[in-house]
């Protein structure tokens, strides 16, 4: 398999004269295979959009290596432009054209004919509101657009920043039929979202990012395999007794998320041990049963950006890899 | 080219646009109407109508004349000591009124003169479509930069530079033809109602070759203003950047260095005012004297000149200008674009 999108130690710094530097990609790396929809996942602020803005060239990183289909970039940005369709995080477009003229607008700029604007109004759906204002648009017909935007040029590499973002549940299914299809007829899909029941839906591989650096990347299931291990379930005869199991627990050395009913487990390696620390301690386990996780919670395991109660967490609170001890927990889940 | 195509059709689609070039027929024609009316052609009988009146008029004033004497020579009669200062000396017999006091010339209408008056009308048509040209070239760009429409498009050409040199050939394009066809309706215009409603006498080729001129420096002017505006807002990535920064240097060059080089009686201090220089432009040159030289009380005196004359003019605009289109490019080039 050969790579459609290679990114090696990207980093892009922000420097403020008020707030001193921030570090947005700080050695970020990301590979996407040919014919894949591969998820871009990560908390808000981490840097998918610095990312996908740097690979679309309207961002000048300050070091790194970016390749699209083989080329690099931003050197061969010009040529590999016309594979490459993208809407980068809530795509705004000229309030006074209708769609079907700022569609046409874009189609004549990029030398298309112009039956491939009406193919992709039908595509997402809009084909019979095409001709009113983008103003009167509402939220998901304005993201409808900016898709219809992206598949105008029918690009190799579809670089979606949260498509999803104002669906309706109808359309976020016809989303995912789209998508699958595309990749069947063999483009590549990059898709960033914060929905991840349909990351797992639909993505052949993800890639986790968490303030700049990549935490975790490979194929779904695999990814999942990796990071379910240990995962259990434990349910006590008495709930009022969680509490305390939860400490004694933690003092084990393993990581304990408490649910009103039951405690959640991770970094388990033999659930035996479990039943025998509680019974040490007079606990008696009713229910002991290894979790197949989700994506969700595999996420929020590897930023370590699970609601904690009684805190609130800030945004870039959340997982760094690379510095031991400078995350926000101290896992060890990087990749 | 397909770019150029579009942005022309871009510029064409926008609302601003096309109200603008709507608002400035409108205005232009307006002008050319009401002026039309003002102006009266002096054909034979209206010189002779003229002529009529002023010589009724000098009738008038000999009676009115002849009256005061003999109301002055009764009043004598009377025995009335003071005529000397009611009716002047000798019953102001020496004031009769003499024929050229009531020149036909006052009683005309007022009539345009075409070789005389259109230099003027070229200005006027030059200032209204600059501001056109200013507002449309500064909400092109700022409106593509504050509604993402510049990030899409580059998205699709992802050379800067070459974008923004295309928007900002399509809108000088756009602003020269929009120029160029109401000119020419302008001069028409004016050519028609010299002809009909004035005079169009000795317009020889020459007075041609000399309103082309005129003409060709307007649409220059016009040009400049549309770049300039446009490199505003381009580097502002906002319409209101350009207006805001036309506003500043208004206030900064008209009123603030008026007031400065005032107080500070630096000598032909409106050579650092910019309207110097588009006025000298226009009017080929400008003289600026300085009265502070003269001292009057040694009698009358030639004060100091300084002429700018409108290759400086040139120089001035056509470098600040240059400075602010390096600016836009330039940021283009270098700023990220989010
Ligand atoms: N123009 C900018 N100037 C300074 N900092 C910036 C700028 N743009 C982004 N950042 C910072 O870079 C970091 C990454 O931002 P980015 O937009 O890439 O996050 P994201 O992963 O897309 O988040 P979200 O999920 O909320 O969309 C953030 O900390 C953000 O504050
Ligand atoms: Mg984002």
């Amino acid at each position: 398999m050969s790579a459609v999108l290679e990114i090696e130690g990207l980093r892009k710094t922000y420097r403020s004269r008020k707030r001193g530097v921030r570090h947005a990609l700080d050695g970020f790396d990301m590979r996407v295979e040919a014919g894949q929809v591969h998820g871009f996942l990560g908390p808000n602020g981490s840097g998918k959009t610095t990312t996908l803005r740097t690979l679309l060239g309207l961002i000048r990183p300050n070091g790194g290596r970016m390749a699209i289909l083989g080329q690099e970039l931003p050197q061969a940005l010009p040529a590999v432009a016309g594979q490459v369709g993208a809407i980068v995080e809530s795509p705004q477009f000229f309030p006074h054209f209708s769609a079907r003229d700022t569609l046409g607008l874009l189609a004549q700029a990029g030398e298309l004919p112009r039956q491939r604007v009406d193919e992709v109004l039908e595509l997402v759906g809009l084909r019979d509101r095409a001709g009113e204002r983008v103003k009167t648009y509402s939220l998901g017909m304005k993201q409808r657009l900016a898709v219809a935007s992206a598949l105008l040029k029918n690009p190799k590499l579809l670089i979606l920043d949260e498509p999803a973002n104002g669906l309706d549940p109808g359309g976020i299914r016809e989303m995912r039929g789209l998508m699958r299809d595309l990749a069947t007829a063999g483009m590549t899909v990059v898709l960033s979202s914060h929905i991840l029941g349909e990351i797992q839906l639909i993505c052949d591989s993800v890639t986790i990012i968490s303030l700049g650096r990549r935490v975790a990347f490979g194929p779904v299931d695999e990814v999942l395999a990796a990071h379910s291990q240990g995962a259990v379930r434990v349910r006590l005869e008495a709930v009022t007794d969680l509490p305390q199991a939860a400490e004694t627990l933690t003092r084990a050395g393993i990581r304990v998320t408490a649910e009103p009913d039951h405690l959640m487990l991770a970094g388990v390696d033999k659930p035996a041990a479990v039943s025998r620390v509680l019974a040490e301690q007079g606990l008696y386990v009713s229910e002991l049963t290894p979790v197949a996780v989700d994506l969700e919670s595999v996420f929020l395991e590897l930023t370590a950006t699970a609601p904690v109660p009684g805190q609130h967490r800030q945004v870039d609170q959340s997982m760094k890899v690379g510095e031991p001890g400078s995350g926000a927990t101290t896992g060890g889940w990087g990749a | 080219m397909s770019l150029y195509v579009t942005e022309l059709r871009r510029l064409g689609k926008r609302r601003l646009t096309r109200l603008l070039l709507v608002l400035l027929l409108l205005g232009l024609a307006t002008v050319a109407t009401a002026f039309s009316f003002s102006s009266h052609q002096l054909s034979k009988e209206v010189v002779a109508a003229a002529q009529v009146e002023s010589d009724a008029q000098y009738q008038r004033a000999v009676e009115d004349w002849k009256k005061t004497v003999a109301d002055c020579d009764a009043a004598k009669a009377r025995g009335d000591q003071n005529t000397e200062d009611r009716y002047g000396p000798n019953c102001g017999r020496d004031w009769q009124p003499q024929p050229e006091m009531f020149d036909p010339k006052w009683n005309l209408p007022y009539q345009f003169d075409f070789r005389a008056e259109f230099p003027t009308f070229i200005a006027v048509f030059a200032g209204a479509v600059a501001l056109f040209a200013f507002i449309v070239g500064a909400s092109y760009v700022g409106a593509e930069w504050s509604t993402g429409g510049m990030m899409n498009l580059l998205l699709w050409r992802p050379k800067r530079l070459a974008v923004l040199g295309t928007k900002l050939a399509a809108l000088l394009t756009t602003v020269l033809g929009v120029s160029l066809v109401l000119g020419a309706f302008w001069t028409f215009a004016f050519w028609l109602i010299g002809r009909y409603r004035g005079t169009t006498a000795k317009v020889t080729a020459g007075v041609w070759r000399s309103i082309g001129l005129d003409g060709l420096r307007a649409v220059g002017l016009i040009l400049l203003v549309g770049a300039v505006a446009f490199a505003l807002a381009s580097l502002g990535r906002h319409t209101a950047m350009a207006l805001g920064a036309a506003v500043a240097v208004f206030a900064i060059s008209e009123i603030g260095i008026r007031i400065a080089v005032n107080v500070l009686s630096v000598p032909f201090g409106d050579r650092y005012v910019l309207s110097t220089y588009a006025q000298s432009w226009f009017m080929k040159q400008v003289e600026l004297f300085d009265y502070d030289t003269c001292q009057f009380a040694k009698g009358a005196c030639e004060p100091a000149k300084l002429v700018v004359t409108w290759q400086q003019s040139a120089l001035v605009l056509g470098v600040g200008a240059a400075a602010v289109l390096i600016g836009a490019f330039w940021s283009m080039r270098r700023r990220d674009i989010s």
